[in-house]
Formats: C-alpha cells, sequence, structure tokens
C-alpha cells in the first residue's frame, strides 16, 4: 500500500493543491489535512505549504503555529515523523520551534519570484536522500519574507553539524545568513526551505524537475522504516 | 479595567527592513540624521485589576505569541488605572474650550 502524505491546508494557504498533486505524482496517497482538525488522519508524513496562513498577521506563520492540528504536527515530528515546510510552511516550522531560526523580510524590500538556483548541502535528511551532496539545481522562489536569521551560535551550530540542507547558489535573492535556503532539525526529519520544490514536479508548469527527489525521498525513508 | 502596553522591537542585531524604508524616506523629505527601526505596540484592555499575577500572565502571552523571543525583544507596562482616577479627572466633552463644535462656530464667524 503506498504511504499516505498529508498536506495542512491553513486559512490563506496558496500552494496546498500543488504539494497534493506533487504528492500524487511521486506515486504516494496525497491526503488533504484540515487546520482546525486535531488528527493527522493516520498520514506517514505531513507537509506545511506555501502561502498566507491568516494573513500573515502578526509575523509569517506566528498565528497558524497555534492551529489545532499543530499539536499533532508537533508531537509527530518529534515522535520522527517525517515534516516538510515550504516557503510559509518553513516559517511556521520556525515560528514552532520545530526549527531554528526565523524569516523576516527580504533585505532588497520586494517580493521575490524567480527561478533559483540551490546548492544541496545535504542528502542526510528524510528530504533530500534521493539528492547527491553539493548538487546543484534549479527551483522556484516567490516570498517576500524569506531572509534566514538565527544567532551566531545557532548558525555556528547549524553548519557544524551538517543541518544546512540547501543554500542559495549564484545569488542570494533575500539576504538570507549563510546564504540559507533551508535547514532540518537535529534528526534530519524535519525540513524547511524557502523555494517551492512542488511548483518543479511537471517539466508542463515548472522550469525543472528538481523538485521530484524531495517527494521521491521521503517515499524511501518511509519504506526503508517498516 | 486597565491598559497594559506590549512594545515589540526587532532585537538590534536583526536587520530591520520597514525601519530602513522609513528612514530612507525621511531622508528624502528633507529630515536628515535620523535613523528610524520599526516596532510594533500593543494595547491590551485588561478586565480588573493588574495583579502581580495577571501581569506575569501577559507577559507570557507576550513571549508566546506577541513577540517571537529568536528576534524581538519586548517590554510590557500598566499605563492607565481606568477604573481608578480617570472617571473623575476626565475633562467633559461639552466644557472643554477644544470642543469641536466650538471650533467650526467659530469658524463661521470668521467667514
Amino acid at each position: 500500500m503506498a504511504p499516505k502524505i498529508g498536506v495542512v491546508t491553513f486559512p490563506g494557504s496558496l500552494d496546498d493543491q500543488d504539494a497534493l498533486r506533487a504528492v500524487r505524482l511521486s506515486g504516494a496517497e496525497a491526503l488533504p489535512l484540515w487546520h482546525g482538525s486535531d488528527s493527522l488522519d493516520g498520514v506517514d508524513a505531513v507537509i506545511l505549504p506555501g502561502g498566507f496562513s491568516y494573513g500573515d498577521y502578526l509575523r509569517c506563520g506566528a498565528i497558524a503555529r497555534f492551529a489545532p492540528v499543530m499539536d499533532e504536527v508537533v508531537r509527530a515530528a518529534n515522535a520522527g515523523m517525517p515534516v516538510l515546510g515550504i516557503c510559509n510552511g518553513f516559517q511556521i516550522l520556525c515560528e514552532a520551534h520545530l526549527l531554528p531560526g526565523a524569516l523576516i523580510r527580504n533585505d532588497v524590500r520586494t517580493f521575490v519570484c524567480c527561478d533559483q538556483r540551490l546548492v544541496v548541502e545535504s542528502n542526510q535528511t528524510a528530504w533530500t536522500s534521493q539528492f547527491e551532496a553539493g548538487q546543484e539545481i534549479e527551483i522556484v522562489l516567490k516570498n517576500g519574507e524569506g531572509g534566514f536569521v538565527a544567532d551566531a551560535d545557532t548558525l555556528e551550530r547549524l553548519e557544524g553539524d551538517g543541518r544546512v540542507v540547501f543554500r542559495y547558489a549564484g545569488r542570494n535573492p533575500n539576504g538570507s545568513l549563510h546564504d540559507i535556503a533551508g535547514i532540518t532539525n537535529e534528526r534530519g526529519n524535519v525540513v524547511g526551505l524557502m523555494p517551492h520544490p512542488e511548483h518543479n514536479v511537471d517539466a508542463l508548469t515548472g522550469p525543472s524537475l528538481d523538485g521530484r527527489p524531495l517527494f521521491a525521498s521521503v517515499l524511501d525513508f518511509l519504506a526503508a522504516r517498516v | 479595567m486597565a491598559r497594559v502596553v506590549v512594545d515589540v522591537m526587532p532585537k538590534p542585531e536583526i536587520l530591520d527592513p520597514q525601519g530602513k524604508a522609513v528612514t530612507g524616506a525621511l531622508g528624502r523629505l528633507g529630515f536628515s540624521g535620523i535613523a528610524v527601526r520599526q516596532g510594533k505596540r500593543f494595547e491590551l484592555e485588561v478586565d480588573g485589576e493588574v495583579t502581580p499575577d495577571r501581569l506575569a500572565d501577559i507577559e507570557r502571552a507576550a513571549s508566546t505569541l506577541l513577540a517571537n523571543t529568536v528576534i524581538e525583544t519586548f517590554d510590557v507596562r500598566v499605563e492607565t488605572d481606568v477604573a481608578g482616577t480617570v472617571d473623575e479627572d476626565a475633562p467633559t466633552p461639552l466644557g472643554g474650550t477644544d470642543h469641536p463644535g466650538h471650533d467650526i462656530d467659530h469658524l463661521d464667524e470668521a467667514r
């Protein structure tokens, strides 16, 4: 039986349908999850999609982080379930303290929308095992508040422990410290990134298919766990 | 009822693009030599008395939701105790010399 991957829809989520589609294309069963639910409906992995949950009021992800479903996401993540946060999902994971640091307004003070080159720095996570370490890929990037910041100790720890997963290549589009585009937790099951791999899974709608390995990786991870 | 104010500011070492934009705009308007950092002010209307326990609760609310202490600092202070003094001392709307109606009359006369 194909593993079940859930995608949470918050009020203001934009890319939940794209994430569900990316999951289906990968061969997994895609399950929509609702922010107001207190159950993950037996899924094997969770994706928090991009968008502007709760209108980005207060801070991006600050209110979504306390949605009823997040109690279960936090509990499952701490128990080892693969969780992927894309863009707004990354912001929610940081607000929920599942990942360190925070995302602030882009230093260029504009919304950035482009095809962004990235280096995959770590393939030692549940979501990146299908990449080669050091591989260069191109993924859609679109955000207004994508500047990754953390204090010096946290940055040192992230770098030292190999927890920087994706780094911007060519140019830094938003002022992220250390050109960080994505990070993981200590265990490697929770990954957050600002670029949108769910938009790079189909030649018809994306400039590359470089997003596919993320979804293939988690299937591998789940298959190995059984 | 009391009002508790929570001020939230980006930490000094955190880039503040909004403040930078405002600083730039002020410079273009001729307000030179001014650097702005932009934060947020929350006004909390609190039922009943602000006891030390209540204030501790509000501090917790501030650190849980109002501020992200990874990137922001916050300051909590009790601004007014409305129940105590304000009722007696508040100027009555019709008695003040700066009543809006007064100004309008005055303007009419001037015309």
